[in-house]
């Protein structure tokens, strides 16, 4: 396979698991938001603050309202990861990989963006938001499913399942991260309302149902950060994702170092202990699972996307 | 309602389906027969599973614009196909082996001795002032001696009802997907017009294309790995290009994919590493082709890949400098060079040419401005030409004074006429004017596509076949009587 088409379904499967998981992060704050008494309103910032985009959102607005920041989250085409900047490249990616993938999911995708793209300013209202971010959120999963049941499963599809599983990491990560401490006033302001918030984000992950299935308990913050870290089963833990993606690189050629590094990223994981975790040092564990998931993608780059003549990789 | 032919009318040109009297001819009658059976549910019904064979398929052609990145809009196709007899076939198939053998030994003398130039058979000021002429490429011995591995040579019917060549395109020609894909979706229109086994196939071309560039290889491998190079997904041509890619079974590349190592082979890209290439079906502009021998600021390019050309190592099809052929001054000498070189006529008559670069002709090209069309050397798509009969007394005026300052330049010819066939509109029948391209493959053999494309102009009375002004196409049949 060529490097350049490895790579371009690799971010086409990045940036359609981008699109996904920015809107159930809009939806999470939303949701959150109701939750919340008003004295304790912690407003839309933190979502930019998370995704390290404050530069960037400042540049074209003044504050960080509601109205602001979900149509640079959801509906900025100059913000790559935006859901409509990121469902715009992975349409192009998947574009030049047309021969390769199957073309109801190459259907798929361009429908998907048009479709976004027509329905836009429902995002912006509370009202129909919901709705519109579900629909994205099913979109990808219907893409998702096309490409499980009519590509085979060679190596382009692991390129596939790299990026998707990769990008989810990184993402789930920063949902967890809406969360952490130091972007939400003191912990005792909260505790009342804790529990809620938790299940907000399970909800956010389509995890609350397998949660009360797999714990059995009421949604408790070590629970489910336990469940949504460490889990092996639920398919957007983190440890779930970075085992698929070394279940990928099993079968892929010259492959030592990114799997070294996935299996670090594994035991990263299996050695946290949730229940001493306080709310700054979960979030010092979030950025450097962030870190190490781009550390992973570089290690990829290097071994199969920019093959130079001198040798096996740039590296 | 059906299709009546005795309201059909092509007044004025040569129609490929329908007699002057009216009658269709020998190879059209099983069509126009059945054609006048459909009533008007049945025509609206085929020509909607042709569009929709078509947007299933995903026949494409790529327009570009600034606002919506890049539009693929569906191929226009209508569904009564352009018939040729197959005992005229056969006359223009020989013709069109004939002129594009002499072609590539004219490319291959051009190259080595320059005998036709040294004998005064071909202007020696013409060579030099050719801008599709590779200086680099002198010397070179191309595998087999063919350069110019793919041509699309332009076929019109005047008139007269004689057909003439009206152009050769030997660099990256485009199309011969539309023919394959028009078939297909014929196949699914009228199935039964297929099983009478009159209609002669045409979908060997994929296969014969890549035998032709397996035998270009230069190593000596069971497998040789052939790739189609192509300028990227912005092209106009890029579905043909993924087409044909996915049809041999090869690769799709970039420029980017590929890498020319310290021994001067070429590599491509791939997750193993690096992995040897031996041919290139290049659709990529000679110019594009390799930073360091031609334009320094090409993108699409691979550095150093002419070197590893010139030394064998890499065989390119079409060769680069073929399009020193491929110029509508060198088009009026075709007919010296076949028989310079073979020794024959031709058997396919150009239209006629006047060279403006001879002093008799510019004359009577000069004082007859407002009968002729004139046309550029080296521009193609219809840029730059005169269409005298139509042209104000300023553009007139304006093209002498451009012609006397730069005559190598300019050719002119009559207008000729395009012939046209029936074409549906709504659900009945009108005359639209059409042209046909076949393609012609040389290596070890030649072959030539049964048929080819065959371009029609939609709207009434134009005769730009141009797929982005209005321009359609057609399935052709070469049609076999006698085997029956």
């Amino acid at each position: 396979m060529l490097s350049r088409v490895a790579n371009r379904i690799y971010w086409m499967a990045r940036f359609l698991e981008r699109a996904e998981n920015m809107a159930r992060l809009v939806n999470v704050n939303s949701h959150l938001l109701l939750d919340l008494p008003s004295r304790v309103q912690v407003g839309w910032r933190p979502l930019v603050e998370i995704l390290g985009s404050e530069t960037q959102f400042e540049q074209n607005h003044e504050g960080y309202d509601e109205r602001a920041v979900v149509r640079f989250l959801v509906g900025d085409p100059q913000y790559p990861s935006s859901v409509i900047g990121s469902l715009a490249s992975a349409r192009e990616n998947a574009r030049t990989v047309r021969d390769i993938i199957p073309r109801e999911a190459w259907e798929q995708i361009n429908e998907l963006y048009l479709n976004a793209r027509k329905h836009l300013p429902s995002a912006y209202g509370q009202r129909k938001r919901y709705d519109y971010l579900n629909s994205i959120i099913l979109g990808n999963q219907q893409v998702t499913g096309l490409l499980a049941g009519t590509m085979s499963h060679d190596t382009g599809y692991a390129f596939l399942r790299i990026g998707r599983n990769l990008e989810r990491a990184d993402m789930t990560s920063r949902i967890i991260d809406v969360r952490s401490a130091d972007l939400l006033p003191s912990a005792d302001a909260l505790t009342p309302f804790d529990n809620i918030q938790w299940m907000s984000v399970l909800k956010s992950l389509t995890a609350y149902q397998m949660y009360r299935r797999e714990v059995r308990l009421q949604v408790r913050r070590p629970d489910v950060i336990n469940f949504l870290l460490r889990n092996p089963r639920f398919p957007r833990s983190i440890y779930h994702c970075i085992s698929t993606v070394a279940g990928c690189l099993q079968d892929l050629p010259h492959n030592e170092s990114p799997l070294r590094h996935a299996s670090h990223l594994q035991r990263l994981m299996s050695d946290v202990t949730p229940e001493t975790l306080d709310q700054p040092g979960l979030h010092r564990l979030i950025d450097e699972i962030q870190q190490n998931v781009a550390d992973l993608d570089r290690l990829l780059s290097e071994a199969y996307f920019y093959v130079t003549a001198a040798g096996q990789s740039s590296a | 309602m059906a299709i009546r032919w005795k309201d059909y009318r092509a007044t004025g040109f040569h129609d490929e389906l329908i007699r002057g009297s009216g009658r269709p001819r020998d190879a059209a009658r099983f069509l126009t027969r059945w054609l006048s059976r459909l009533r008007d549910d049945d025509i609206r019904e085929r020509k909607a599973a042709a569009e929709l064979a078509i947007s299933v398929m995903g026949i494409t052609f790529t327009v570009y614009s600034e606002e919506g990145g890049s539009i693929d809009r569906a191929w226009p196709f209508d569904i009564i196909p352009r018939i040729i007899d197959k005992r005229e076939w056969d006359g223009i198939e020989a013709g069109l082996r004939q002129r594009v053998q002499a072609l590539n030994l004219f490319i291959d003398d051009l190259y080595h001795d320059q005998k036709i130039v040294r004998e005064g058979v071909f202007p020696r000021e013409l060579l030099a002032d050719s801008v599709n002429f590779r200086k680099p490429c002198i010397g070179i011995d191309p595998p087999l001696g063919v350069w110019a591995h793919i041509c699309g040579s332009d076929l019109i019917r005047d008139r007269d009802g004689r057909v003439y060549v009206l152009e050769d395109n030997l660099r990256v020609p485009s199309g011969v997907s539309y023919m394959l894909e028009n078939r297909k979706v014929m196949k699914r229109v009228a199935p039964e017009l297929f099983e009478n086994a009159y209609i002669q196939p045409v979908d060997d071309y994929p296969s014969q294309l890549f035998d032709m560039l397996a035998s270009l290889s230069p190593r000596m491998v069971e497998h040789p790995e052939v790739v189609v190079l192509t300028p990227g997904i912005y092209n106009s041509a890029y579905f043909e290009h993924a087409y044909l890619a996915q049809q041999m079974g090869c690769e799709l590349v970039e420029g980017a994919d590929l890498v020319v190592s310290e021994d001067d082979c070429v590599h491509m890209r791939t997750v193993d590493g690096l992995s040897r290439v031996d041919v290139i079906y290049r659709r990529v502009d000679d110019l594009f082709l390799d930073p360091e021998a031609f334009r320094k600021d090409s993108l699409v390019g691979v550095p150093g890949l002419f070197r590893a050309w010139q030394k064998g190592n890499v065989a390119l099809a079409n060769a680069p400098g073929c399009g020193v052929a491929d110029d509508k001054v060198v088009y009026a000498y075709v007919p010296d060079i076949i028989r310079y070189y073979l020794g024959e006529d031709a058997l396919l008559p150009n239209v006629p040419t006047l060279r403006c670069n001879d002093p008799q002709q510019r004359k009577h090209v000069l004082a007859n401005l407002d009968k002729l069309v004139v046309k550029p050397a080296n521009e193609s798509g219809g840029y730059g030409m005169l269409i005298g009969p139509q042209a104000s007394k300023r553009q007139r005026s304006e093209f002498a004074r451009r012609i006397r300052h730069d005559p190598r330049n300019y050719v002119a010819q009559p207008l000729v006429t395009l012939s046209t066939a029936p074409t549906l509109v709504d659900t009945h029948v009108e005359a639209r004017h059409l042209d046909l391209r076949p393609f012609i493959l040389s290596g070890q053999q030649m072959y030539v596509t049964t048929g080819g494309l065959t371009r029609v102009a939609l709207r009434k009375g134009s005769t730009v076949v141009n797929s982005s002004q209005g321009g359609g196409s057609k399935d052709t049949w070469i049609v076999d009587l006698e085997g029956h």
